[in-house]
């Protein structure tokens, strides 16, 4: 090997930066995702790559559910505060009070409420571009997703008729009303993105690491005891040493009981993992197309 | 760049895009890489099995695990490219699975572009087909390095070593006329496993590696071209009302290196002006840095306080870019509607974007037969052609052979803003004068 090679997440970070710079010259309104979890971590720490010593040239947006950890929440505001990003915050509440989310009799997720809360913000702020962590290896739905990724002017994604994405020649141009979904992390694996974190020293939210926590079990796994869905006389309500792989609300993250207490030891553990990661989001499990129907229906 | 750790993982990464008609079994390739390989957890395995016992008669298909969309399970095929990610101790590879049927060209150009081998599944049945031809010929139009002819249902000939060498004979007969330097055949069973991570014991004739010790081991080197630094401006950097005074004068350029190798000192030319200055810095978030090379991403500063803007190049003094706004290219047509001569098109090509129209229909290629068709009146949908084409303003380019990143392009229709096409650029006929010194600073 060459003294002119770049290892392997050397070279996934000169892709994300180029892609990110590319929404930065081609996009006049763009946006980025940041929910605080380990993914838009990567990404914000790639934009300050992409965009420093200038002030990132795009505010952080979150859809916040309600149902949010805490801990998350605060992870997402203390980080914004600290690199000095504009933060928008649009609440799944506001959308329901204000009737363009409209709650199904009896659902109890925000999952599906937080599309057209995203759309709407979208609209209120006539962003462009959305840029957001997803991850190729994440999801079936997600494997064929493009870099930049075209949605109409209701925010819909339609997997047969994607632009082809050929060398490192991206196509944003739009007309008005359309939008486009930037995924700079399409290349990267769960153990690429805690091996950047390891690498960058960058911070994660604590309940990603080994604690003691009150878990009910249900649908087959143990899940965070919280107000929301509070435990049935009938459940199975233990005290476990958990942690979070993936963070969705908190009524449907799965904890892992896991000892891992530091970066290193969950590098360790997701190398010896038998399951995916998405297998503890009980949101994907509803049926086999279920990403699949979210995202054509505007979902990132 | 960035500081280098010591990791018990893969350090390097390996593209590959796997290509086969409708039933050749690509997805079972690949399906059968990611089980032998141990890259499958139980959850995947799981929904392997519920599906195999809802819709397979309880037989798990390999398929299911790449063939991700509803739609494509209904029907049986694979709408669009689907990556796929995995690693052994030795390599990290991205898989580009690329469909065989109709949409095939547009699917393979996009799967392929980036890759640095290919795999061309062939049926022992039915040997070479008319689609093995047109894979072949893309990879050798798209310049990948490396391809593999994966010679499948190996089972249903009897492990016959003579028809293998058949079908080797045949490929034989019309790759020299390619440019593909490193071809290999290997002879397997992707539905039982023969010869993909595990040898086979039907083959004993075979001396060959395995698919996967070969994906491991084949050397890749460099990709890129180290040979005549290109940057093209992506972004200009210039902080807003800084808090830091050292920053006031901060006018870096941002991009992707996309040739050769810059160091401070060094004499750069900025493109389309032709003014020349020197480094002054190479910029990055972890500090300045000695040299970058390609494909890099860095922002560089410059002595002179010129005027650069994205869609500008920045490059060095040897092995100079072609310069022209009459261009000539093989390009490979992605739309339904056919490309005419006479129509007007944005090219994008590198971090530029300009108007071009299309001024002659060269050459159509018959992929099945390698010949070329003169003046065709268009072309359709998954034809390749060489095409002329006149831009707006003149654009800074290399020979698509010599360089992958400054020798291709998109085309956009206008209105819809399709991608429509992807352009290989054949070799500049003059390069940019440095002689045309009346703007040096």
């Amino acid at each position: 090997m060459s003294d002119y090679h770049l290892d392997h997440l050397q070279y996934l970070e000169t892709e994300a930066i180029h892609v990110m710079r590319e929404v930065a010259g081609e996009f006049e309104r763009p946006a980025l995702l940041f929910s605080g979890g380990k993914d838009s971590i990567c990404l914000l720490r790639l934009a300050e790559k992409a965009f420093r010593p200038s002030d990132l040239p795009l505010p952080l947006l979150n859809v916040d559910t309600g149902h949010h950890f805490p801990e998350l929440n605060t992870f997402r505001d203390a980080r914004a505060k600290e690199l000095g990003a504009k933060l928008i915050i649009r609440r799944v509440e506001d959308a329901i009070a204000a009737g363009f989310a409209t709650p199904a009799p009896g659902e109890v997720s925000r999952n599906r409420l937080q599309i057209p809360t995203l759309l709407a913000a979208i609209e209120e702020f006539r962003f462009d571009c959305c840029i957001g962590g997803a991850r190729r290896d994440e999801e079936k739905a997600r494997a064929k997703e493009r870099f930049f990724s075209f949605r109409d002017s209701f925010g819909q994604w339609d997997p047969k008729n994607q632009r082809p994405e050929i060398w490192n020649l991206y196509n944003g141009r739009l007309n008005p009303g359309e939008n486009m979904r930037v995924f700079p992390l399409s290349n990267w694996t769960e153990q690429d993105v805690w091996e950047y974190i390891r690498r960058e020293q960058l911070a994660v939210p604590s309940i990603y690491f080994s604690h003691r926590r009150t878990c009910v079990r249900r649908g087959g796994q143990w899940l965070p005891v919280n107000d929301i869905v509070p435990p049935k006389p009938n459940e199975d309500v233990r005290e476990l040493v958990v942690r979070v792989r993936t963070i969705g609300d908190i009524i449907s993250t799965g904890l892992v009981e896991s000892p891992a207490d530091s970066v290193d030891d969950i590098i360790v553990e997701i190398a010896a993992a038998r399951v995916t990661e998405r297998g503890s989001r009980a949101d994907d499990k509803s049926s086999e197309a279920a990403m699949e129907d979210r995202k054509k229906a505007g979902y990132f | 760049m960035t500081k280098t750790v010591s990791t018990p993982r893969p350090t390097e990464i390996l593209r590959f895009n796997t290509c086969g008609s409708v039933d050749d079994g690509k997805s079972t390739l690949i399906g059968r890489l990611l089980y032998d390989s141990k890259s499958l957890m139980e959850d995947q395995l799981e929904a392997l099995e519920r599906s195999a016992d809802i819709t397979g008669g309880g037989q798990v298909n390999l398929a299911n695990l790449t063939d991700g969309l509803r739609a494509e399970r209904e029907q049986g095929i694979t709408i669009d490219v689907a990556y796929r990610y995995f690693a052994t101790p030795r390599r990290k590879f991205i898989i580009a699975d690329t469909p065989g049927h109709i949409q095939y060209t547009r699917n393979m150009v996009t799967g392929a572009s980036a890759a640095n081998l290919s795999i061309v599944l062939v049926d022992a049945r039915l040997g070479v087909i008319e689609q093995s031809r047109r894979h072949t010929y893309l990879a050798s139009l798209l310049r990948i390095p490396h391809l593999v002819v994966a010679v499948n249902k190996m089972d249903l000939v009897g492990w016959s070593e003579a028809r293998f060498n058949e079908i080797r004979a045949e490929f034989e007969k019309f790759l020299p006329r390619l440019d593909i330097k490193d071809v290999k055949f290997i002879p397997i069973s992707a539905l039982n496993g023969d010869n993909v991570v595990d040898a086979s014991v039907h083959t004993p004739w075979y001396p060959g590696p395995t698919l996967l010790h070969h994906l491991e081991t084949v050397h890749i080197g460099s990709d890129w071209n180290l040979n005549g630094l290109r940057l093209p401006v992506q972004w200009v950097n210039r902080p807003n009302n800084p808090t830091d005074p050292r920053l006031h004068d901060f006018r870096g350029f941002s991009g992707q290196i996309a040739g050769g190798i810059v160091r401070p000192g060094q004499k750069v030319m900025v493109l389309p002006g032709g003014q020349v200055t020197t480094v002054k810095e190479i910029w990055t978030y972890d500090g300045p840095v000695a040299e970058a090379f390609c494909p890099q991403s860095i922002t560089l500063l410059l002595d002179d306080d010129i005027d650069v803007s994205r869609g500008n190049m920045i490059i060095g003094q040897n092995h100079l870019p072609g310069s022209s706004s009459e261009l000539i290219a093989n390009v490979c047509w992605m739309h339904q509607r056919p490309l005419v001569a006479g129509k007007k098109y944005w090219l994008k090509h590198t971090t530029h974007t300009v108007q071009v129209a299309v001024t002659a229909l060269n050459h159509r290629l018959d992929i099945s037969t390698f010949e070329t068709l003169p003046a065709p009146a268009e072309l359709a949908l998954n034809d390749i052609g060489e095409i002329r084409l006149r831009t707006a303003s003149p654009i800074f380019f290399d020979g698509y052979e010599t360089n992958r990143l400054t020798g291709s392009f998109i085309l956009i229709e206008q209105g819809t803003h399709a991608t429509v096409a992807a352009g290989m650029l054949l070799p500049p006929r003059e390069v940019v004068r440095p002689d045309a010194t009346d703007f040096v600073i």
